[in-house]
């Protein structure tokens, strides 16, 4: 993936890439979707959790990318802050919001689950913390951006707190193992493969790759919204002076 | 060394002088301690049960008031562009900061810790491990917190942005002192509670200097 980088790091190249990428991407996002949540519905109940087990098809993706599109922030503010590369920067804006989304939908439908399950909408486990502190810190990032009027400064200082959070993604992949409470352990990807049913796994795998090409799409379309309003602003700018 | 004590002795003079010091802090702090028993009922054995962690609760948010001055006032009247020129690097000047901070904010609540718990209904013997933990916290609020008082410099309501920034940040320490606390009211092993906090202060001691220089660097530009 070393060269996706430097050939998306030409706007020109990025804005004829999105272009067609980002339909195509959400196309397979709905399709992926479909196809999923068919599965994930026709699947029978499970001998536990009843019906309220494909909840799990909506809940469990939207954590990982909850996750994942932080890494994504940490990377793009990564190139930002060492390069200054104006695109990593739009990349960084506009993956924030998403990431955010993500993780309130995984809190909300991880609580709708809990309800029947623990017999509560909110258990203060470790994981479930960690995953709300994931969302204050995406909230923490927005807020600083939209608080400082001179974009560049925003932009770094953004990027800072970026980095700086980044050291609590371990905590909030590892806190299962740390301290090891209500939330079931990792079942998907660990030692010796995945502790669960095929019937279960596949829907869950789908809904997986369905959710990670809705944010490649989204995240397409929010950098390409960014590049035209700062090419808008630029225009302005020059429109003035003349 | 001079210049590096002269620094210190600067910073811990301006954090304990001016805008009224610990007194800020350790007041805000007892006036949040006050406020738990009326909330939550003056029954002892109730509040016995939540004491430790209240206390530990009411110290990181005590921790958070003089943050905002930390930087804002040297960036506002000049004088960080001043540090930033001089020959010592930018993130050994942010770490004596903090330590002055911490000399001036955080010891003196760790004193009061303990004593607040007690009044809670802690047991007494639980003060001697509010007090280090409180000390050992209030190095890594400090640090943490330098970060977020950094980043916020020249933003739009600087004060409550820094506490939005710097809560998540508090989480782990938060945890890791409570555990530590929790484990040895209730007669478990507290060591790696306490050693986990240690590790967490040792980590934003190390790291939080290149992010607050960072920061300053980005707000003078």
């Amino acid at each position: 993936m070393n060269w996706a980088p430097a050939f998306l790091a030409n706007p020109e190249r990025f804005m004829a890439f999105s272009r067609w990428a980002a339909p195509l991407f959400g196309v397979i996002a709905a399709v992926l979707a479909v196809v999923g949540l068919y599965l994930g519905f026709t699947a029978p109940e499970d001998y536990q959790q009843g019906q309220t087990v494909r909840i799990m098809f909506i809940h469990v993706p939207a954590a990982w990318l909850a996750s994942f599109i932080y890494l994504c922030l940490g990377v793009a503010s990564f190139l930002s802050l060492i390069f200054r590369h104006a695109l990593a920067d739009a990349a960084a804006q506009a993956a924030a919001p998403l990431g955010a989304a993500f993780t309130l939908l995984a809190l909300v439908t991880g609580s709708l689950w809990g309800r029947p399950m623990w017999g509560a909408f909110w258990v203060w486990d470790a994981r479930l913390t960690s995953v709300l502190v994931l969302f204050l810190l995406y909230v923490a990032y927005i807020a600083l951006r939209a608080s400082m009027d001179d974009e560049a400064k925003a932009a770094r200082a953004a990027a800072i707190l970026a980095l700086v959070g980044a050291v609590n993604l371990p905590i909030v992949h590892y806190s299962v193992d740390w301290w090891n409470t209500l939330h079931q352990g990792a079942s998907v990807f660990k030692k010796g493969g995945s502790s669960l049913a095929p019937v279960f796994l596949h829907p869950l795998l789908i809904m997986g790759l369905a959710y990670l090409s809705a944010f490649g799409s989204l995240w397409l379309v929010g950098i390409r919204g960014e590049v035209w309003r700062r090419r808008a602003e630029a225009a302005a700018l020059r429109a003035a002076k003349a | 060394m001079s210049r590096l004590s002269a620094l210190l002795s600067r910073e811990t003079a301006l954090a304990w002088g001016r805008g009224g010091g610990p007194l800020v802090a350790v007041g805000f702090y007892a006036g949040v301690a006050t406020l738990l028993p009326l909330a939550i009922g003056p029954e002892p054995a109730r509040l016995a049960a939540i004491a430790p962690g209240a206390a530990w609760v009411a110290l990181a948010l005590a921790s958070l008031l003089s943050l905002e001055r930390l930087f804002e006032r040297d960036y506002e009247d000049g004088a960080l562009d001043l540090l930033t020129l001089s020959p010592t690097p930018l993130e050994l000047t942010c770490f004596i900061k903090c330590v002055g901070q911490w000399l001036a904010t955080g010891a003196p609540l760790a004193v009061a810790a303990p004593i607040a718990a007690i009044a809670l209904g802690a047991k007494p013997d639980l003060a001697p491990l509010i007090f280090a933990c409180a000390l050992l916290g209030g190095v890594a609020f400090a640090f943490v917190g330098g970060i977020g008082a950094a980043l916020s410099l020249g933003a739009r309501r600087g004060g409550l942005l820094t506490a939005v920034i710097v809560l998540p940040l508090f989480v782990p320490p938060v945890i890791f002192g409570g555990g530590a606390l929790d484990a040895f009211s209730s007669g478990l092993p507290w060591v790696s509670g306490f050693a986990l906090l240690g590790a967490y202060a040792a980590l934003a001691v190390a790291l939080g200097p290149l992010a607050m220089a960072a920061a300053c660097r980005n707000a003078l530009s």
